[in-house]
């Protein structure tokens, strides 16, 4: 099921922007928002909310710039895994602090840390180039110089196929015992402590999971756009990325890009009509998602193809 | 024999009320123990310091041999020692035989991110145990909905599902009518003979007692305060005046 | 002590006390609905802008004196207006869902609350001070105070005395009370924590306004405002222990303090401030300074 409609959503973010070239970056932004999302909709399974998860979606893509600038790496798919690496660790390090933590204060203490994060990143003027950002130059390709145009088409697709591997990876983690171990806290930790699991190292490794996803999501976010800013850490994209996970649905691993995908959408229409009133439009979205959509946009396709099923 | 349990002097205050005044007991292997004594006199509160899930201020616990008196309920598990809840502690958004599944992934090693939960092996394990305890139908149902009896059940299946040493049963058929009680315990007590399995378990029902217990265990006010085989126990006097409430 | 620390010390509570308004509702919320409401800065924000539109038209009609007026009927009409309406349309839903949800209609409310914002009063920052100067000024021993700081040290401290007094002596704060601590004893007893919701929530909104409207003079009133503030008042909740009246307190002194002493020294780490000073507690007291958690009965 998930390998199915994950794959019939690459092709309609493949052939679309064929007709309007245009679609082809704001796709690109939605792949790596929906990455970002899908390490929060994996957290959601252990029923652990972050408000903090854009500080990964930070690091990577602070992480590549930096490799660039000064280390010289400049090879696409290299910086992709180690901006990936890099948000893993960070994950890791903060993770351990984090999974004494459950509930609003697990929300909460995300939110502080990435708040931190973001206060340093506009400050520290000399390293991150404060508030102006860093640059993201165009990598090279297995020694190739491509143009930025050959770049951005490159980047499009091999995207889409990072969202097709990200979801089928995380689809077969989320029905392993580990993956289900993770539901299992938010059921009940205390019957888990009692099989002789410890529910903090199964939060660990989401964490990290988790950061690695919204790193990836960040670094392909910093190629697609070539500049970025600390912004990217603020609070406000650590809530969007839960409300694209709640929007598209935790049901199922395409929800988050479902949800990204949309999100980005009403965004870009949104700027032509009502640039200041975007928000209040995604916000209204949200709420009737929430109540009328319990199970999120990925719902209803889910269900539609539950029912088409059925003799 | 040598203990496979042994507990000495245990402490334990809640805000004044003693619920562990110097609890001394030991445990042999393959004895099935009834622990009686009225509501509140630390029953429940014995099981919890047994298993990590609270701290004792003074005594030790001691399982195998080995000092686990400040361990965590799940070092403690991986010794050997599982647990039935007097609560049914069910993982509610899975189903039943999922909820087995991962006892059995968590005593074989619950490591594994990619390979299914659901695997054959798994499978097969898991509807042997429920098959035990009767619960085969419900195999496939999600535990929320299940009636407190069954959930009931589904715990002390889960906790089988860990092949323990000792397993320590709270209250293991309250929720169960009175007609499917006896069945209900046969059945329990022929999985625990079959495994060679110690257990103790806390028991109300004193035609229960009497006839599924190998000795039983008297608590009154934090302590034990009399063991013995269950006839001469029950025909105790005081016993019955202190936990019955009958003279 | 240097005299020299005063004005720093003086500084430090008056940012205090601003902070402390907008968390204790929070945290007044938090306690009695169990809901992180993340668009409460945004009640701040509103009623920084409202006392600015009204302060100005009040001056215009009869002198600045009666512009203060707008400080305390701005965060009244807000309360009034938005509170039972938010409260009865929105929240109501999210009772007893799981928190993620909770967490997402307060933010979706957060986005609607912020864009609206900026479609009536633009994105131009507002600022009004009168009422600032025409307190003036006291000057005790060679050290020149603002009196609209010291009114505002005054101000929380009534609050904050104010809050303990209603939820022990009066009967509308014993029926908060009641829900807070028992649920089920409170439906038992026949209260009707539907309208203790509703008031509990509109004092909530009334609290974060009445920060703004008074933190309206001191600060240019700009977009951004609303969501600056509420992880500042997270964070202090935090600190405090969720819930906690005397714990927002104490952390709204200690966050304050920390604030204006990093003004003072390292002024580049005045925003990490609140942020460390929450992780630092967080670390020590998982639960905040007054804040507890009990075993579960297995």
């Amino acid at each position: 099921m998930t390998l199915r409609h994950i794959i019939g959503l690459a092709l309609i973010a493949a052939v679309l922007p064929l007709a309007v070239p245009w679609l082809g970056f704001v796709f690109t932004l939605a792949v790596g928002k929906g990455l970002a999302a899908l390490g929060v909709a994996v957290l959601l399974r252990g029923g652990l909310i972050s408000i903090g998860h854009a500080l990964y979606f930070a690091v990577g893509a602070y992480a590549t710039a930096f490799l660039m600038r000064n280390d010289g790496i400049n090879e696409f798919l290299l910086l992709l895994l180690l901006s990936t690496v890099v948000a893993t660790l960070v994950g890791l390090v903060v993770g351990v602090f984090m999974v004494r933590y459950r509930a609003i204060f697990f929300a909460m203490l995300n939110l502080a840390v990435s708040m931190v994060f973001f206060t340093l990143l506009s400050k520290m003027y000399h390293v991150t180039g404060g508030t102006d950002g860093l640059r993201v130059a165009t990598p090279t390709l297995f020694g190739f110089a491509p143009s930025r145009v050959q770049f951005n088409s490159v980047l499009q697709y091999g995207s889409l196929i990072l969202m097709i591997g990200a979801a089928l990876i995380v689809d077969r983690y989320l029905r392993s015992p580990l993956g289900e171990a993770l539901s299992a806290v938010h059921s009940n930790e205390v019957r888990l402590e009692y099989l002789g699991v410890s529910a903090r190292r199964v939060i660990l490794i989401a964490y990290a999971a988790s950061a690695a996803l919204a790193g990836l999501g960040g670094t392909v976010t910093a190629f697609a756009v070539g500049h970025i800013v600390p912004e990217l850490s603020y609070w406000t994209i650590s809530g969007q990325l839960v409300l694209i996970a709640v929007l598209g649905g935790i049901g199922g691993t395409p929800g988050a890009f479902i949800g990204a995908f949309f999100l980005e959408l009403v965004r870009t229409f949104a700027v032509g009509f009502a640039a200041d009133a975007w928000n209040v439009i995604i916000g209204i979205a949200l709420l009737i998602v929430i109540f009328f959509l319990p199970e999120g946009l990925y719902g209803l396709l889910h269900r539609t193809g539950k029912q088409g099923s059925t003799p | 024999m040598t203990a496979i349990l042994s507990v000495r002097d245990l402490h334990i205050n809640f805000g004044g009320v003693k619920a562990a005044d110097g609890v001394d007991l030991e445990i042999f292997p393959h004895e099935l123990v009834a622990v009686i004594g009225p509501n509140g006199s630390g029953k429940t509160t014995f099981l919890n310091l047994c298993t990590g899930y609270i701290s004792p201020s003074q005594g030790s616990v001691t399982f195998e041999g080995q000092a686990i008196t400040d361990l965590r309920p799940r070092q403690i598990t991986r010794r050997g020692i599982a647990r039935a809840f007097q609560i049914p502690q069910l993982f509610t958004g899975h189903s039943l035989i999922d909820n087995v599944m991962l006892a059995i992934a968590a005593q074989r090693g619950i490591w594994q991110p990619f390979r299914p939960l659901a695997q054959r092996e798994y499978l097969d394990e898991a509807r042997r145990t429920l098959g035990l305890l009767s619960l085969d139908e419900a195999a496939d149902l999600p535990t929320a909905t299940l009636p407190e009896g069954m959930r009931k059940l589904a715990d002390i299946a889960i906790a089988l599902a860990l092949k323990p040493r000792l397993l320590l049963l709270d209250e293991p058929t309250s929720g169960v009518s009175t007609a499917e009680k006896f069945p209900l315990m046969d059945k329990i007590v022929s999985v625990l003979r079959a495994g060679k399995i110690t257990a103790l378990f806390v028991e109300h029902d004193m035609d229960m007692v009497e006839r599924y217990a190998d000795r039983v265990l008297v608590w009154d006010a934090g302590r034990v305060i009399a063991t013995g085989a269950p006839g001469e126990i029950l025909r105790s006097a005081d016993v019955l005046e202190r936990v019955i409430g009958v003279s | 002590m240097s005299s020299a620390y005063i004005p720093l010390i003086v500084d430090g509570l008056a940012d205090a006390a601003l902070i402390f308004f907008v968390a204790v509702g929070l945290t007044l919320v938090f306690s009695v609905m169990r809901i992180l409401n993340v668009a409460h800065g945004s009640f701040y924000a509103l009623g920084a802008y409202i006392s600015v539109v009204i302060g100005l038209w009040l001056t215009g009609r009869g002198g600045p004196v009666l512009g203060l007026a707008a400080l305390v009927i701005s965060p009244v009409l807000i309360a009034v207006l938005l509170g039972p309406l938010i409260e009865l349309t929105l929240l109501r839903w999210t009772y007893g869902r799981p928190e993620a949800l909770q967490i997402l209609v307060t933010f979706g409310l957060f986005l609607i609350l912020e864009d609206a914002q900026k479609l009536i009063f633009g994105v131009q920052p507002y600022s009004q001070d009168t009422p600032m100067q025409i307190l003036g000024i006291t000057r005790i021993g060679g050290i020149v105070y603002l009196n609209y700081q010291l009114i505002l040290v005054l101000m929380a401290v009534l609050v904050a005395v104010g809050l303990r007094l209603m939820l022990k002596r009066t009967r509308i704060g014993k029926l908060i009370v009641t829900v807070v601590t028992d649920q089920e004893l409170a439906q038992t007893l026949g209260i009707d924590s539907s309208r203790v919701f509703i008031l509990a929530f509109s004092l909530g909104v009334f609290l974060a306004a009445l920060g703004g409207a008074l933190a309206s003079p001191t600060v240019g009133v700009a977009p951004g405002l609303g969501s600056e503030t509420i992880v500042l008042a997270f964070a202090v909740a935090a600190i405090g222990g969720l819930g906690q009246i005397e714990g927002a307190a104490l952390a709204a002194i200690l966050v304050g303090l920390t604030r204006s002493a990093a003004i003072y020294f390292a002024p580049e780490f005045q925003p990490v401030a609140p942020y460390l000073v929450m992780l630092a507690v967080l670390l020590v007291r998982p639960f905040g300074l007054f804040g507890s958690i009990g075993l579960r009965r297995i």
